[in-house]
């Protein structure tokens, strides 16, 4: 594996090609609606709207999963609770009943919030320690929504929520100067969440080079080296914890706006935190480009290609509706799994590896350290 | 409010038997943890897909129509099928997922593990859409399937109201489960395998070194966790009555906690957090309210995580370097 890997004289023309995938990436998504118009429309553009959103989350648990390299199985824990902020922040049924973008806003230090308030205690664990405290983190989290009827309104959910609001001049079309974006149109909703993602992008890839996301990368790759460096590895492992919580309560929040209802609490459940995982793991962790092409390749293939297959499968009369075979559900939880074991098993670095730096000595990658060591 | 000695003694006795099952899976995921460091997520989906295949034995035999000592062979059959079924998959599974994986990181191998719970959770929903009269035909396949009551639930102590009841079930539970956590105890200290397992699981470079071969330890370690998940998902589908493709995450998140709480790693820790889970959650059912009884459970594991990662009684630190 090592050998493989792209070595420190190569570094620049590598980020320059991840660099490079983003771009057309881009480009690709901001030609689609006009390929979708131009083929009379092919229903490509309302399911983008969910891939927009995973890869906001994948690239959240990227921090803490890529970048830091600690295992966290509750990631949709932190995006119900930016679904259920944005919720009680704007429902008309609470006090505040506030818009759209305070909400929204508001979602990122609720969620960096609640990621301190999980981390400060248990960033100190081992690996697989730490794994299980999010995990059940995220079954806590699913059962207080679940069961606190009087706030959460239980398995009803909360709505309506507001959609996205935009200034628009009332002889543009707006009413009262303002654009509200509607649930038929789905392509200011499809640009505006293009434009969430580009700029979460942005951010990760200034994250990525910046002081805190070096010191990610070294605390992954050692943390013991790290500390006698003089990089304390719990706060900046608290940091990309927070970080990370902050980014998937925002995708949470842009959730809850496109659904305009939090629907029910086991809508983020291990599910859902396992299919960011997959996204992560199969895009290659620690890569930004890489994430994207996950969330693509997992969440086109669940919610587009496997739909698909099925329609016209049904309309060709090889399945019934009676079979358990029958129904593109019933096949997630094998894919999901197909794509993690074949995936640690052949290719542990994902579709695009991300650049690491050129290790000495022992082939174990980062994540892992010796037995027993304590951390 | 008084204290209702006879309420509370009766949900001590049940969260006793439903602890020994819990304890009983348990075991498997502290075998494997301590040879081969893994938490073995699809222990629970094992353990789901063992009761399937029971409830599919007693259709294709008819043993739910058994009666008297026929019974009482029947459970023996169920008990003994369902753990070879389980041990062998365990195998198999260990054979073709972990193995490949001996010396890569310890976290591809708990990704892989989590993999093969959603193969072995999706393989159960099929499994369940079968078009088998014991199913109940039409029935959707995600639907909880009844299991036979083959074992009643005739108390044989008590049994009239304001008494402690004690039924045939609990009795089987504890006549099951005992003699197997012994025979394992005998097993882990008394037999060269069991030796075997000891040094693998303390050093595999030495141990391998010695002349012990490895995998083959490795792979029997799976074999008996496997097995004696089977035989926990016999007893746990008779005592619940129903079964469901879900049942594995719960089971063995239960499982888990009670392995994590008696210190991973540990057989006699195993059973000790498996009696004490059942306990909370008989307790938070019968006093709290059961649809808050999983958040207990994980505040529980959370809490041991945070305050005492060793369990109780786990080895105090485990450096071994």
């Amino acid at each position: 594996m090592d050998a493989l890997r792209p070595s420190s004289h190569c570094r620049r023309s590598h980020a320059r090609g991840s660099t490079r995938v983003d771009l057309l990436l881009l480009v690709a998504a901001l030609a689609l609606p006009v390929v979708d118009w131009l083929s009379g429309g092919l229903g490509l553009i309302d399911p983008m709207k969910a891939i927009f959103i995973y890869a906001i989350l994948g690239l959240g648990l990227n921090i803490v999963t890529g970048f830091t390299g600690l295992l966290h199985l509750g990631v949709a824990a932190f995006m119900a609770i930016g679904v259920y902020s944005f919720a009680i922040l704007t429902a008309d049924i609470y006090p505040f009943q506030l818009g759209f973008w305070p909400a929204l806003l508001l979602t990122i230090p609720i969620g960096a919030f609640a990621g301190f308030l999980l981390g400060g205690p248990t960033l100190g664990l081992r690996g697989d320690y730490l794994a299980i405290v999010t995990l059940g983190f995220g079954e806590i989290v699913q059962d207080v929504l679940r069961n606190l009827e009087t706030i959460t309104k239980g398995t009803q959910g909360i709505n309506p929520l507001p959609p996205p609001t935009l200034p628009l001049p009332t002889a543009w079309g707006g009413t009262n100067g303002w654009y509200e974006f509607q649930a038929d149109t789905p392509q200011p909703w499809y640009y505006l969440f293009l434009l969430f993602l580009v700029l979460v992008v942005v951010a990760n890839r200034n994250l990525e080079r910046s002081r805190i996301g070096r010191a990610w990368m070294s605390v992954r790759e050692d943390d013991l080296a790290s500390k006698s460096m003089g990089i304390p590895p719990v706060k900046t492992k608290l940091v990309a914890f927070a970080t990370a919580a902050a980014i998937a309560a925002f995708a949470g929040g842009l959730w809850a706006s496109s659904l305009s209802s939090t629907g029910e609490p086991s809508n983020y459940d291990f599910q859902v935190s396992i299919l960011a995982l997959c996204i992560v793991i199969v895009g290659g962790m620690g890569n930004i480009s890489g994430v994207l092409v996950g969330a693509m390749v997992m969440i086109g293939v669940n919610d587009i290609v496997l739909q698909k297959i099925f329609s016209w499968m049904a309309k060709q009369e090889l399945t019934s509706t009676g079979s358990v075979f029958g129904s593109p559900n019933n096949w997630k939880f094998l894919l999901f799994g197909l794509a993690l074991v074949l995936m640690m098993r052949f290719k542990p670095d994902g579709l695009i590896p991300a650049r690491k730096p050129r290790e000495t000595g022992s082939a174990r990658s980062a994540t892992v350290r010796p037995k027993g060591e304590a951390s | 409010m008084e204290l209702d000695v006879q309420y509370l003694l009766q949900q001590l006795v049940n969260g006793l038997s439903n602890g020994m099952i819990s304890a009983l899976i348990a075991i498997g995921y502290t075998m494997v943890y301590g040879i081969i460091e893994l938490i073995n997520w699809a222990h629970g989906d094992l353990c789901m897909l063992g009761a399937f295949f029971a409830l599919t034995l007693i259709g294709a035999l008819g043993i739910g129509a058994w009666s008297g000592p026929m019974a009482a062979f029947g459970v023996v059959i169920l008990l003994l099928a369902t753990a070879g079924f389980c041990g062998s998959l365990n195998l198999i599974v260990d054979r073709f997922a972990y193995r490949p994986l001996r010396r890569a990181p310890k976290l591809t191998l708990l990704v892989t593990a989590i993999g093969v719970s959603f193969i072995f959770v999706n393989l159960g929903l099929f499994w369940g859409g079968l078009p088998m009269t014991v199913f109940g035909e039409g029935n959707a396949a995600a639907a909880p399937k009844n299991f036979p009551a083959i074992v009643p639930a005739t108390p044989i102590l008590g049994g009239e109201p304001g008494q402690v009841t004690l039924t045939v079930r609990d009795l089987m539970i504890a006549g099951v489960t005992m003699p197997l956590m012994v025979g394992l105890w005998w097993l882990v200290r008394h037999t060269k395998l069991g030796k075997a397992m000891r040094a693998v699981a303390q050093n595999p470079t030495a141990a391998s070194l010695m002349g012990i071969n490895t995998d083959r330890v490795i792979g029997a370690t799976f074999f008996i966790g496997g097995a004696l998940g089977g035989f926990g998902s016999v007893i746990y589908a008779i005592n619940n009555g129903t079964i469901g493709f879900q049942l594995g995450y719960r089971a063995g998140m239960d499982a888990f906690t009670a392995a994590v709480l008696g210190g991973i790693g540990s057989l006699p820790g195993a059973v000790l957090g498996g009696l004490l889970i059942g306990v909370a959650r008989s307790l938070s059912d019968g006093y709290l309210e059961a649809r808050w009884t999983p958040t207990l459970v994980f505040t529980i594991l959370i809490l041991i995580l945070v305050f005492r990662p060793s369990g109780l009684l786990g080895l105090k630190s485990k450096e071994k370097v």
